[in-house]
């Protein structure tokens, strides 16, 4: 609970190589996780997140590197002797038992006496709003309330670490939604250091401290999620974080403005975010594009528009409008707003979003000073 | 028909035609399970609980109704007292042995190890072989002098067993036999049951510092009690039933150590013509595994986690 006070790097991997057979796994991945924040690991599937998360867990032993966690190295050490806790996607909890003897297992292995562990049992209830059920077994409850129950046998323990692996996935959209504010609520309560994987950025972008965008067992790019959101350090990284999507148009299209001096055309796209699009009349802005179709959403509406020999692109209107399908429209976008990306490598050029962001191409180890409430 | 007192539910006439037409369905998809059970279950246990109340009939004196004294007969013979007991010897050692050395085996090709499909299948080699053929290998493994058993403690310098031929070793001779048969039948079933514990638990475990032996005694043994459940009412069931080896290996001797319940029904009914005793001790059978059977559904059930 004193985690909050200090700050530094919690986990650390050095150079961890964890190939498989079948492909994936991570190839010479270093990574730092702040202490006391919550980061999260984000990408498509085989991506190589969970290896990592099972790595630093010791669920996997790397091929080649060091896994450290809080200064220490545990490459060689079983879980158990971590200090961590895990959330597993499927939660892992144990059908015989009940909730309340899954969430003493752990205590109950390591003789923690019986007064303590009492105690404990009664305090992680009481965070995670499980009295009255901790004489049921998972079987009897709901999908929200076993993720609960085995987020509570996570934090039973009071271990500094805690590594969860889509632990919402299993959830309805709607549950999904509050489970993130509790959970998120929770790590900032008690202080822990959380790292998170998922595949869903929206997950992502409303948890994270700092977000570790992997990407074919490499990491693709590490920051909050301002940062990647407003300087996507490559093309991959646009078209992942954001919904809808980044759009990346081919800048030699007419009507794209002026690429960054020293870059040719051909070689370059330009991506532009769906809020920063504006629709105007026919033949006053940069692009001409036809609406294929209109999704209003309450307060913002997307309109999906057809680029003449360009891309299929959604922009993201305010308030309601109601455009025609077939309807002749024009694109434009203010120019800070682009960001240019080499068509080959994907790499960006520069950030285009300029001075408004704090941009952070290159990792920082973000610190969360959450507010104590 | 309007009816006073107690109020009756007025069904509308389709209703009504529907209704019969389930129960009609119901009779008609019980009936194939129902005629067969009766002809070959209900009805020969009925009979044979008549005949077990009826004296044996010779030429010259019909079998007559004589109440239960064909039971009290067999309470009185010594013999039944050694069959009882050699039969509850082989059952509680087949049992518990052949139920654990299955678990065993089934941990161990469950694991992942090389040649793991030639583990199981070894495993599974005795299950496929019919008793008989069993027996008659075990025979050879049992000769005295010559036997495989024999021929590899004499190597030691130890003399030759009868290991079959005297009443010591006789019934443990038989025991090994259907320990060796039965446990790797009740091995695919705990095999099959390890497969469905999702891998999850046992990380799950790990991370909370639970060693392989906790692991197996909170987590996997109270997980796999459905199928040993299952798999102890079978080795009842066959501890009783299983007695094919008996007509190779022993005949039931010598001097009856090695006769168990059902070999002597069957040589009381067969050899010496005396289906007076053969029926009642059958009905005592049944009344036997039929409490057991009550025992496990009303009691063990209940404490069972089934998923």
């Amino acid at each position: 609970m004193n985690a909050l006070s200090t700050t530094g790097d919690f986990v650390r991997l050095h150079g961890v190589t964890r190939l498989f057979e079948g492909g994936g796994g991570v190839d010479d991945l270093s990574l730092a996780i702040p202490r006391g924040g919550f980061t999260v690991l984000l990408g498509p599937s085989g991506c190589g997140k969970s290896t990592t998360l099972r790595l630093i867990a010791g669920l996997e032993t790397p091929d080649r590197g060091r896994v450290e966690i809080d200064g220490r190295d545990v490459t060689a050490l079983p879980p158990s002797a971590r200090g961590l806790s895990i959330v597993f996607q499927s939660y892992a909890l144990f059908p015989h038992l009940t909730v309340a003897e899954n969430i003493v297992f752990g205590l109950r292995v390591r003789h923690v006496p019986r007064a303590e562990r009492d105690r404990k049992l009664k305090d992680a209830l009481a965070l995670t709003g499980l009295e009255g059920l901790d004489a049921r077994k998972p079987a009897h409850l709901s999908g929200g309330q076993r993720q609960r129950v085995a987020l509570a046998r996570a934090i039973v323990a009071d271990h500094p670490l805690c590594l969860m692996d889509e632990p919402l996935s299993n959830l309805d959209a709607k549950l999904r939604h509050s489970v993130r504010q509790e959970i998120r609520a929770l790590q900032r309560r008690l202080g822990m250091t959380v790292v998170y994987v998922t595949h869903d950025q929206t997950e992502a972008m409303g948890m994270a401290d700092h977000i570790i965008l992997m990407r074919q067992g490499r990491i693709e790019q590490q920051g909050t999620p301002a940062a990647l959101y407003q300087a996507p350090a490559s093309a991959f990284a646009a078209s992942f974080i954001g919904s809808p999507p980044m759009t990346l148009i081919p800048a030699e299209l007419a009507g794209v403005p002026e690429p960054p001096q020293g870059h040719a055309r051909a070689r370059l796209m330009a991506g532009v975010r769906a809020e920063a699009l504006r629709l105007q009349p026919a033949g006053t802005g940069w692009l001409e594009a036809t609406v294929v179709a209109s999704e209003f959403l309450g307060a913002e509406t997307f309109v999906y528009l057809q680029i003449e020999g360009g891309p299929q692109l959604i922009a993201r209107v305010p308030g309601r409008i109601d455009p025609a399908p077939g309807t002749a429209h024009s694109l434009s976008w203010a120019e800070h707003a682009t960001h240019w990306f080499d068509r080959d490598s994907g790499r960006s050029i520069c950030a285009g979003a300029g001075p408004r962001t704090n941009a952070e191409s290159q990792p920082a180890p973000q610190t969360a000073a959450p507010p104590a409430a | 028909m309007p009816e006073t007192g107690a109020p009756t539910r007025v069904l509308d006439p389709i209703a009504r035609l529907q209704r019969r037409r389930h129960a009609l369905y119901g009779w008609m998809l019980l009936a194939p399970a129902l005629t067969l059970l009766t002809l070959f279950a209900f009805l020969p246990t009925a009979a044979t609980f008549w005949a077990s109340l009826h004296s044996r009939g010779t030429a010259r004196r019909p079998s007559v109704f004589n109440g239960l004294e064909n039971y009290l007969d067999l309470i009185h013979d010594p013999n039944f007292w050694t069959v009882v007991g050699n039969n509850l010897l082989y059952a509680g050692v087949t049992i518990p042995l052949s139920i654990a050395l299955a678990l065993v085996m089934a941990l161990w090709a469950d694991a992942r190890l090389p040649l793991r499909g030639f583990v199981r299948g070894a495993y599974f080699t005795p299950t496929i072989l019919p008793m008989i053929a069993a027996a008659n290998l075990w025979l050879f493994f049992y000769t005295p002098g010559l036997g495989v058993i024999d021929s590899f403690t004499g190597l030691f310098g130890l003399p030759p067993v009868n290991w079959l031929g005297q009443p010591q070793t006789a019934l443990w001779a038989i025991i090994v036999v259907t320990v060796w048969k039965e446990a790797g039948f009740f091995m695919i079933f705990y095999l099959a049951a390890l497969q469905t514990i999702p891998p999850d638990l046992k990380e799950a475990a790990q991370v909370e510092g639970a060693g392989r032996f906790t692991y197996l005694r909170r987590v996997l043994l109270p997980l796999l009690m459905p199928t040993t459940a299952f798999i102890f009412i079978n080795a009842l069931i066959n501890s009783v039933k299983l007695i094919d080896h008996l007509f190779i290996l022993t005949k039931g001797g010598p001097d009856n150590a090695t006769k168990l319940v059902l070999y002597w029904i069957w040589e009381m009914a067969f050899s010496y013509f005396d289906p007076a005793r053969a029926t009642a001790l059958t009905v005592l059978v049944l009344l036997v595994l039929g409490g057991v059977a009550v025992f496990q559904f009303t009691i063990v059930e209940k404490r069972i986690h089934y998923r």
